[in-house]
C-alpha cells in the first residue's frame, strides 16, 4: 500500500515536472524542471529495485548533461520567444489529438490488461542482493554485442558532432600556446656587435 | 561455446576498418581523400567477400541469440555492399566537383553501412533499435554534412526531429511488446504470441506503435512527410545513398519485426498494411506529377514504390516475402541508377535537377539518354526492363492472396505513374536543349553508370536469376 502511495505521488510529480518543461517560458527553468523529472524517474527505478540505474540517471544525466545543457544554455543566451510564437495557435489542434491519442489509449493500457491481478507483484529479493552484480554480470557476456554497437553509436556522435562543428580557419590571428611555452632565447634576441660610436658625434 | 563471433564477421571488419578509416582520416589530410575513398571502398569489398565466406546455408544464431545469420540477411548484406560501393563511387564525383568533399562522408557511410548490418541481422528487439539508431544517427550526421547550405540544414533539422519522434514510438511499441510477453528475443516472442488462445488487444496496441515506426523508416504515407524534403534538400550525394540501401535495411527490418517476431498477428498487421500501401501508391503516383524538380519527383516515386514492396510483405506467404525483396533489391539498383544520372548530369556550381535540366539530353550525349531510358522505363514498369517483373512478381502474390482489388489500384496507380517517367524521356528525345551542356564526370563514373543500367536490362532479360536467390533466402 504505501509503495502504491509513493509510485502515485512521484508519477504525479513527473508528469507535472515534465508538462513544465514544455510550457515555462524560461529555458533555464525548463531545464530545471528536467532535472526534477529525472530525479522523480530515478526514485521509480529505486521503487523497482533497480538502484544502479537509478543512480546512473542522476549521476550521468543530472550531474553531468543537464550541468553542461545549463552551462550551453546561460553562454548561448538564447530568445525562446519566437521559437514558441505558434504554441497558442496551434494548442486547440494539437491538444484535441494528444487527448484523442489519450482517451485511445486510456481504454487499452488500463487495469483491464495492465492491472496488478494481471502481472503478479514480483517477490522480493534478500537484503543481499545487487541490482549493480546482476547488471554486471551479463553486460559483457549475454548482451555484449548490443553493447558494441552502441558505443559504436556514441562514436558516431562524436564523429558528427566534430564534423558539424569544426571549422578550420588558416587566416585567423590566434595564440599558439605550444609555440610560445617552446620559444628559446635564442629566437627572440639577436645580439648584433657594432662599433661604438663615437662620443659628441651630432 | 558463448563467444562464437565468426558469423558476425562482417559486422566487425565493417566497425574495425570504419575505424582504421576514421584515424587515417584525422592523421592523412589530404585534399583529395583518395586513400579514404579506396579504404573505404575496400571495407565494403571485404564486407561482401566475407558475408559470403561465413553466408550460412540455413539459420544460424549468435552471441546468446541477439544475432541471426541466415541466406536472408547474407544476400541482403551483399547488396547493401555492392549499392553503396556504387553509391561512394558516384559520390565521390559529385563531392569532388561541388567542393564538398569531406572524409567523414565515407566514414559516416561506413557506420551507416554497419548499422544496416546489424539491422538485416537483429534477432532481437533490442538490436532492432541499436541498428536502427546508428543508421538513422549517420544518416542525420550527413545530411547536415554541408552546413553552409540552408536547405541542407532544414532537411536535417526535419530528418532529425520525425526520426526522433518515430524511434520514439517504435521504442514505445517495443516496451508493450516487452511488458506483454516478457521477452526481446523475437523468436521466443513469436512463440508465446503463438501460444495465446484469445486475441490480445495489448500485443495490437504494441503492433501500432511498431508498425508507425517501420512505415516512418520506409517512407510509406501518411509517415511520408519527411522524404520529399529530406530527398530535395540534402546534397544529391546523400540523397543518393538515403534513398537506396537504407530502403534494403528497413525491408528487413519489417521482415524481421513483422513476420519473424509478429508472425502471429498476420491478421491485424495485413489490414494496417493494406491501408498504407493504398495510400502510399495513391500519393506517391499522383503528386509526383505535380513536380518539376527531379529529386522531389523521385522521392515521391519512392514512396509510391514503397507501397508496392509493401504489397509483397502484405500476401503474407513466403513467395510474397521474396516478391517483396526481389522488388527493394531491383528498387535500389534503379534508384542508384536514376540519381546517379542526376550526379552525371551535374557539374561545379550547377546541380542539374531540375526536370528541365534533362531537356534534349539525346541530342549532346545518345548514350547517357539511353541508360535514362532504361531506368525510367523500368522504374515505370515497362517490359523487359527489370521494374516489370518487380511489380509482375508482387501483384501475382497479392493477387494469389485474395486481394484482387488492391491489386487493380496497384496497377492503376502505376499507370498514372507511368506519366511523370515517360516525360522524362519525352524531354530528353523531343525537346530542345535550353543549356549548352557538356558532361564532365570521370571515366569511371560514365562506366559504372553504363553498367548500372545495363545491369538493369539484363536483369529485365532474366529476372529468374534474382528471384530464385530471393525464393532461395528466404525459404531457409
Amino acid at each position: 500500500m504505501t509503495d502504491q502511495i509513493i509510485f502515485y505521488a512521484l508519477a504525479l510529480l513527473l508528469i507535472f515536472a515534465g508538462s513544465m518543461v514544455i510550457t515555462v517560458r524560461n529555458p533555464v527553468h525548463a531545464a530545471l524542471f528536467l532535472v526534477l523529472a529525472f530525479f522523480t524517474s530515478a526514485a521509480i527505478w529505486l521503487l523497482l529495485e533497480a538502484e544502479f540505474l537509478a543512480i546512473a540517471l542522476v549521476l550521468v544525466y543530472v550531474g553531468a548533461v543537464m550541468v553542461l545543457f545549463l552551462f550551453v544554455m546561460m553562454m548561448l543566451d538564447i530568445n525562446l520567444a519566437p521559437l514558441r510564437e505558434g504554441f497558442a495557435r496551434y494548442l486547440p489542434v494539437g491538444g484535441l489529438v494528444a487527448l484523442l491519442m489519450m482517451f485511445a489509449m486510456g481504454l487499452v493500457v488500463g487495469p483491464r490488461y495492465f492491472g496488478s491481478e494481471r502481472f503478479p507483484v514480483p517477490a522480493r529479493h534478500a537484503a543481499d542482493y545487487s541490482n549493480t552484480k546482476e547488471l554486471g554480470s551479463v553486460l559483457y557476456t549475454d548482451y555484449v554485442y548490443p553493447f558494441e554497437i552502441a558505443a559504436a553509436i556514441l562514436l558516431v556522435a562524436i564523429v558528427a558532432a566534430i564534423a558539424l562543428t569544426l571549422r578550420r580557419r588558416p587566416h585567423i590571428k590566434a595564440q599558439k600556446p605550444q609555440l610560445q611555452v617552446a620559444v628559446r632565447r635564442e629566437d627572440r634576441i639577436r645580439l648584433v656587435k657594432m662599433t661604438s660610436e663615437k662620443k659628441g658625434s651630432p | 561455446m558463448i563467444f562464437d563471433i565468426a558469423p558476425a564477421a562482417p559486422e566487425i571488419f565493417v566497425l574495425g576498418m570504419a575505424c582504421v578509416v576514421l584515424i587515417v582520416e584525422a592523421y592523412h589530410n589530404e585534399p583529395s581523400h583518395a586513400l579514404v575513398y579506396w579504404l573505404a571502398q575496400v571495407t565494403l569489398l571485404g564486407a561482401a567477400v566475407l558475408t559470403l565466406y561465413f553466408g550460412p546455408e540455413q539459420t544460424v544464431l549468435a552471441f546468446n541469440d541477439i544475432f541471426v545469420s541466415d541466406p536472408m540477411s547474407a544476400l541482403l548484406k551483399v547488396a547493401v555492399c555492392v549499392v553503396t560501393f556504387v553509391v561512394f563511387l558516384y559520390s565521390r564525383t559529385y563531392l569532388r566537383e561541388h567542393d564538398l568533399l569531406k572524409g567523414e562522408y565515407f566514414v559516416l557511410g561506413l557506420f551507416a553501412v554497419l548499422g544496416m548490418m546489424v539491422l538485416i541481422s537483429a534477432h532481437n528487439l533490442l538490436t532492432i533499435y541499436l541498428g536502427l539508431e546508428l543508421l538513422s544517427l549517420s544518416l542525420y550526421a550527413m545530411v547536415a554534412l554541408h552546413r553552409d547550405s540552408e536547405s541542407a540544414s532544414e532537411a536535417a533539422m526535419k530528418y532529425f526531429v520525425l526520426s526522433a519522434l518515430a524511434s520514439g514510438m517504435l521504442l514505445y511499441g517495443i516496451s508493450i511488446l516487452y511488458g506483454v510477453t516478457g521477452n526481446l528475443d523475437l523468436a521466443r516472442v513469436s512463440l508465446i504470441i503463438t501460444e495465446q488462445t484469445e486475441p490480445n488487444t495489448l500485443l495490437i496496441f504494441g503492433l501500432v506503435f511498431v508498425i508507425v515506426g517501420v512505415a516512418f523508416k520506409l517512407g510509406a504515407v501518411p509517415f511520408h512527410m519527411w522524404i520529399p524534403d529530406v530527398y530535395q534538400g540534402a546534397p544529391t550525394s546523400v540523397t543518393l545513398f538515403i534513398s537506396t540501401a537504407p530502403k534494403l535495411a528497413a525491408f528487413a527490418m519489417a521482415i524481421r519485426l513483422l513476420v519473424d517476431g509478429l508472425g502471429g498477428l498476420i491478421g491485424s498487421w495485413q489490414d494496417m498494411l493494406i491501408i498504407l500501401s493504398f495510400l502510399s501508391m495513391a500519393a506517391g503516383n499522383i503528386i509526383a506529377i505535380a513536380q518539376s524538380n527531379i529529386k522531389r519527383m523521385l522521392a515521391y516515386s519512392t514512396i509510391a514504390h514503397v507501397g508496392f514492396l509493401l504489397l509483397g510483405i502484405l500476401s503474407g506467404t513466403l513467395a510474397g516475402y521474396s516478391s517483396a525483396m526481389f522488388y527493394v533489391i531491383v528498387y535500389a539498383l534503379m534508384t542508384t541508377a536514376a540519381f546517379g544520372m542526376v550526379i552525371l548530369l551535374s557539374r561545379s556550381g550547377f546541380e542539374s535537377d531540375r526536370l528541365d535540366d534533362f531537356k534534349g539530353l539525346a541530342q549532346q550525349s545518345q548514350w547517357f539518354a539511353f541508360v535514362m531510358l532504361i531506368v525510367m522505363f523500368s522504374l515505370a514498369g515497362v517490359p523487359p526492363f527489370v521494374g516489370f517483373w518487380g511489380k509482375w512478381f508482387v501483384l501475382k502474390e497479392v493477387i494469389d492472396a485474395g486481394i484482387v482489388w488492391l491489386a487493380a489500384f496497384a496497377v492503376i496507380f502505376t499507370v498514372i505513374g507511368a506519366f511523370y517517367y515517360l516525360r522524362i524521356v519525352k524531354l530528353m528525345y523531343f525537346d530542345k536543349a535550353d543549356t549548352d551542356r557538356s558532361i564532365t564526370s570521370s571515366h569511371e563514373m560514365r562506366f559504372v553508370i553504363s553498367v548500372n543500367g545495363l545491369a538493369i536490362l539484363a536483369l529485365g532479360l532474366a529476372p529468374g536469376l534474382l528471384m530464385s536467390l530471393c525464393v532461395a533466402a528466404l525459404s531457409a
